[in-house]
């Protein structure tokens, strides 16, 4: 993960977002084996989810990586050769339904609340901490509304950021 | 009185006795104890080697020499490190071997303990899988995985990591031939559409190679290839480790392509109007570079493994599927094809660039292996290592049929040629088997002489010493205005005193008129024999196509003029 996310402002001309849902075994070192994969290639992930699925034995991940277009194909066919991997889906640009949390703590004086306030109602994010010092607010939505959330809180004093990564659900009778 | 319960080391040996191990190649250590101890009382054979990567190309010989897997026992840390480059050859060449490492105590691990190595991450990149077992019961799930995964499909490498006090400590748990592998499919017969697609493709063609890898090999698929390229009256070119799976000898066989393929063989791949691979991955030592390689021509690409295609090649149709039963299914699917004018051209390149060497000026070392092929006619078992030999054999050793031609291609890890040789012979202990090594790699291993010499094994090492790193030598010559550096193997030891002290039956060839009654010697030795072929230095290996540049601009014999330092890599 990279520092990039964090001042988008100072980020190089980045490579193409792709999303990645993986289907794999609940087992030590699969994640060293997935995360090899995109490394060897010059991959970087963005943002990286990893949990149990419905059955415990089985995880789910939902990767977001850059790199060339062109390789990726190749990166979802070395995934899915991977023995632990049940199945690697590109979801890059499909429709599946996607969400994201993020907490963003700010050091906001009282005479700058309502301007944060009013953003954070603007995009239905919760005050989840309210200190005499400090806010800590929780938004989620597509990834690109968060982005957006944050880059309109930079001009406050935003300390820090936490996002949980993109999750996504296949819809209808598609896979995940 | 109650049946003894088994320690997880002993457990682990018959397991290995139920998969039908005959052999273990291995050295020994503390933390591979309870697994050296079961040896003593197993009918598997311990193969002590001298050094584990030794072991490794051991059971990397065995194992492509007879389809079965190789099984490599070594220790912890050190012992297990010493392994990687066994795993990574292995791994490149889709050969099958188990490595089974010593660990320290489960407990201890991750805790710098003596011997401690993070071996199964360590190894990641170069295993197609790999356990750590943390828990004894899981021992016959996770042999029989392992056997599983390094022999079907693509095959490769699979290590399997036992800490002390799961070998030490009881295993009561039963043996089971249950796999719990949900992500792991074994590829079998092709998409029937493709297959008549390819066929459509073939009809049309009047230009067409098939082109074949090491998957025709390990699917024995050649019956069913000779009989698509006698239909179709198509030429054969093989790769490197394609060597065997159809006859070379065949009179449509153009033999090796890539970068010092015969010059028949790339001019044909250069030509064609359609290239079908069977079980190659279209490397770089094949295509030079990649947006001049074949660019009117269709692609068919019939591999195991998914992600070849695309990966260098975009094929016209892609059959995902065992290289044999595809091609079965293919073969009554085309017709006999016109391809008169193209054989007919083929002849013509054939005749007007054969592979060929100066008879004057010394001793070559492609007159000795002109002759050992002469001498072998495709009966023994040929390894090779790594460099000049190796290309200089590929080109005059003809291979007549499967798992007779064994060579590290991928990784191109010198050292492998004659501890391969020595698994091959255990192997197939009927058959004589020739080790041809260069000076350079010969020295990574030649501690296996002891090995060799203990067991009297009936294996030959052919040396070919021109005192050089000769294919490194050959580059600095051609593209580093001959600015040798680090090429030079001065010091090299008398080989033939080396083999003695062995015990091993050590034979010199210095004329040209020596070189077919020593080899005969040699062959009709009973037991290891050395035989030293003290070529001249300065020799270069012709054909070339320079790294990363088109088929077209092959070099058939050295150049006159200055070339540029090549673009491709090594």
């Amino acid at each position: 993960m990279s520092a990039a996310a964090l001042h988008p402002a100072e980020a190089p001309s980045r490579a193409p977002l792709h999303t990645i849902s993986l289907f794999v075994n609940n087992k030590p070192g699969v994640l060293v084996r997935v995360a090899l994969v995109f490394s060897r290639r010059g991959f970087n992930i963005e943002s990286l989810v990893v949990s149990a699925g419905a059955e415990g034995r089985f995880s789910r991940m939902t990767i977001v990586c850059s790199g060339a277009s062109t390789e990726l194909s190749q990166i979802i066919l070395q995934l899915a050769k991977l023995v632990d991997v049940v199945h690697a889906i590109d979801h890059t640009g499909d429709s599946s339904y996607e969400t994201e949390i993020a907490l963003v703590k700010l050091f906001a004086p009282l005479d700058e609340r309502t301007q944060i306030l009013q953003v954070a109602e603007h995009f239905k994010a919760k005050v989840v901490d309210y200190g005499s010092d400090s806010l800590i607010l929780q938004v989620h939505g597509p990834s690109d509304k968060l982005d957006a959330f944050v880059d309109l809180l930079r001009p406050f004093k935003l300390s820090e950021l936490v996002r949980s990564g993109k999750l996504l659900m296949a819809r209808g009778s598609r896979v995940t | 009185m109650p049946q003894k319960i088994p320690s997880g080391g002993e457990k682990l040996v018959q397991c290995l006795e139920r998969e039908g191990v005959q052999y273990v190649f291995g050295l020994s250590g503390g933390a591979a104890m309870p697994m050296f101890d079961a040896l003593v009382d197993s009918k598997i054979k311990l193969i002590l080697t001298r050094h584990e990567q030794g072991a490794t190309h051991m059971a990397d010989g065995y194992a492509r020499s007879t389809g079965r897997p190789g099984v490599v026992l070594v220790t912890s840390g050190p012992g297990a490190t010493n392994t990687v480059t066994g795993l990574l050859t292995a791994q490149m060449d889709s050969a099958p071997i188990i490595v089974i490492c010593g660990q320290t105590n489960a407990v201890n691990l991750g805790k710098d303990a003596f011997q401690e190595a993070d071996v199964t991450g360590i190894t990641y990149p170069v295993v197609k899988h790999s356990y750590l077992i943390k828990n004894g019961a899981d021992i016959p799930r996770v042999v029989r995985e392992a056997f599983h995964i390094a022999t079907t499909g693509r095959p490769g490498p699979v290590l399997i990591d036992v800490p002390k006090d799961i070998g030490q400590g009881p295993c009561p748990a039963p043996f089971t031939d249950s796999l719990d592998l949900p992500g792991y499919t074994v590829p079998g017969r092709g998409d029937e559409e493709q297959i008549s697609r390819a066929a459509r493709f073939l009809r049309e063609s009047r230009r067409p190679v098939l082109y074949v890898g090491h998957g025709a090999v390990i699917s024995d698929a050649g019956k069913a290839i000779t009989a698509l390229a006698e239909k179709l009256r198509a030429p054969v070119v093989n790769t490197l480790l394609g060597k065997g799976a159809v006859d070379e000898t065949h009179p449509l066989h153009l033999g090796m392509l890539g970068m010092h393929g015969t010059a028949y063989a790339n001019k044909a791949v250069a030509d064609c109007d359609l290239i079908m691979s069977i079980g190659a991955r279209w490397d770089d030592r094949i295509t030079g570079r990649v947006s001049d390689f074949c660019t009117r021509a269709v692609k068919i690409h019939v591999d195991i493994d998914a992600a070849e295609f695309g990966k260098i090649i975009k094929p016209d149709v892609a059959i995902h599927g065992d290289a044999r039963l595809v091609i079965e299914d293919l073969v009554p699917q085309v017709e006999i094809a016109d391809t008169k004018e193209w054989l007919a051209q083929i002849a013509r390149w054939r005749k007007q660039y054969p592979l060929h060497y100066p008879k004057q000026g010394g001793l070559r070392a492609q007159h000795v292996l002109d002759r050992l092929n002469e001498l072998t006619r495709g009966e023994s078992i040929l390894t090779t290592d790594v460099g000049q030999h190796q290309m200089w054999a590929a080109q005059f050793c003809l291979a007549r049929s499967n798992r007779h031609w064994i060579t590290s291609g991928g990784a191109g890890t010198m050292g492998f040629g004659f501890p391969s040789a020595i698994g091959a012979q255990f192997g197939n202990p009927k058959k004589k088997v020739w080790a041809i090594v260069g000076d350079g790699g010969f020295q990574m291993t030649c501690s296996e002489l002891a090995t060799a010499a203990i067991h009297k094994l009936d294996v030959k090492c052919l040396i070919i010493n021109n005192n050089y790193l000769g294919m490194i030598r050959q580059w600095q010559e051609m593209f580093y205005d001959n600015r040798l550096s680090g090429a030079d193997l001065e010091g090299n030891p008398d080989f033939v005193k080396l083999a003695q002290a062995y015990g091993v039956k050590g034979l010199r060839i210095r004329r040209p008129a020596d070189v077919d009654r020593i080899l005969a010697e040699a062959h009709a030795h009973d037991g290891p024999c050395v035989v030293v072929a003290e070529v001249v230095k300065e020799d270069n290996v012709f054909p070339m196509i320079p790294a990363g540049a088109s088929i077209a601009e092959m070099l058939i014999e050295k150049p006159k003029h200055r070339l540029e330092k090549p673009t491709g890599s090594t």
